[in-house]
């Protein structure tokens, strides 16, 4: 229990990743604001991309642009940039999500007069 | 432990704290407008922690994309649809989240024991293909910034189909937001 516990503690970036993700994705699941949602969906994206983005630091290391062209690299020296590359991609694919998912809301607004999920059901029947 | 390493220590800890501070924020705030500024402020911190953390690439896009324009495009479906529809009820929680949300919670923290220490230079990620990629690709693509040389020469098929999903989602949004659909 007390090693699970330090664990967790010498691991804080984790402890923030799970707390935004799980919190944000509550939120998804319990608020009836369909902009509220969207705000929790938002959350969980970008809690995903921290946690890849701290698994590719290194300590002592910069960030992964060379110093030198002629020198030999050592890639102890620079940050790994794998994750970099692929939540770059991740970012923007989610922010247009995101842009598809106001869009939408604010279709249903203008059909049904509101953003709650409870009064457009009412107003589906 | 020294006490360079303890400021820098405390530094990303304060980071961590404000983000922590500004999603709350925005989950918790009643009024929508000032949950999608805290939305902002809180992608921002996020950006500050990559910069941190030698990410200056993702740090520069998510404080332009996800700081930026996330935060226009949530203002304009507010000012699109009423501002003053922030009546935001709290309904009573679901059993099934408040059962399944903190199992999954605790399953998650008893797993951090296995996962590799943070900025640990020689955990698996670290050591398995991407020192290849810092070794050889400069003289492969003579780009000396690494991620914008896998971005944009290994990867870039994978770049120029990302165009597609983002031409994808504008069309989409064009066709749901015109007037006079019907």
């Amino acid at each position: 229990m007390v090693d699970a516990l330090s664990a967790v503690f010498q691991r804080p970036n984790f402890l923030a990743f799970v707390i935004i993700f799980l919190w944000g994705f509550y939120i998804m699941v319990t608020r009836y604001n369909l902009v509220k949602k969207l705000v929790g969906m938002y959350l969980v994206q970008t809690s995903v991309i921290f946690f890849l983005v701290s698994i590719s630091a290194k300590k002592g290391a910069t960030a992964p642009i060379l110093l030198s062209t002629t020198d030999p690299v050592h890639a102890i020296n620079y940050v790994n940039p794998l994750p970099h590359v692929l939540t770059l991609t991740a970012i923007v694919v989610g922010v247009a999500t995101l842009g598809v998912g106001l869009a939408l809301c604010s279709a249903i607004y203008r059909r049904y007069g509101s953003l709650d999920e409870e009064e457009i059901l009412k107003r589906l029947e | 432990m020294e006490k360079g390493s303890l400021m820098t220590f405390s530094f990303e800890i304060l980071l961590l704290i404000l983000l922590l501070v500004t999603a709350a924020g925005a989950i918790l705030v009643k009024d929508l407008m000032s949950a999608i500024l805290l939305l902002g402020s809180y992608s921002f911190f996020l950006s500050l922690v990559w910069a941190w953390f030698g990410a200056v690439d993702v740090a520069f896009v998510e404080a332009v994309v996800g700081s930026g324009l996330a935060t226009v495009l949530f203002l304009l479906t507010l000012f699109g649809t009423a501002p003053k529809d922030s009546r935001l009820r709290r309904p009573p929680p679901p059993m099934a989240a408040l059962v399944a949300l903190p199992l999954l919670g605790i399953l998650l923290l008893y797993a951090a024991n296995d996962l590799p220490q943070f900025g640990d230079p020689n955990s698996p990620a670290n050591v398995h293909i991407s020192p290849t990629y810092l070794e050889q690709s400069y003289r492969d693509t003579h780009t000396p910034n690494v991620v914008t040389a896998v971005l944009m020469d290994y990867r870039s098929l994978d770049t120029m189909v990302e165009t597609v999903v983002i031409f994808t989602a504008g069309i989409a949004c064009a066709l749901l937001l015109r007037r006079h659909a019907s």
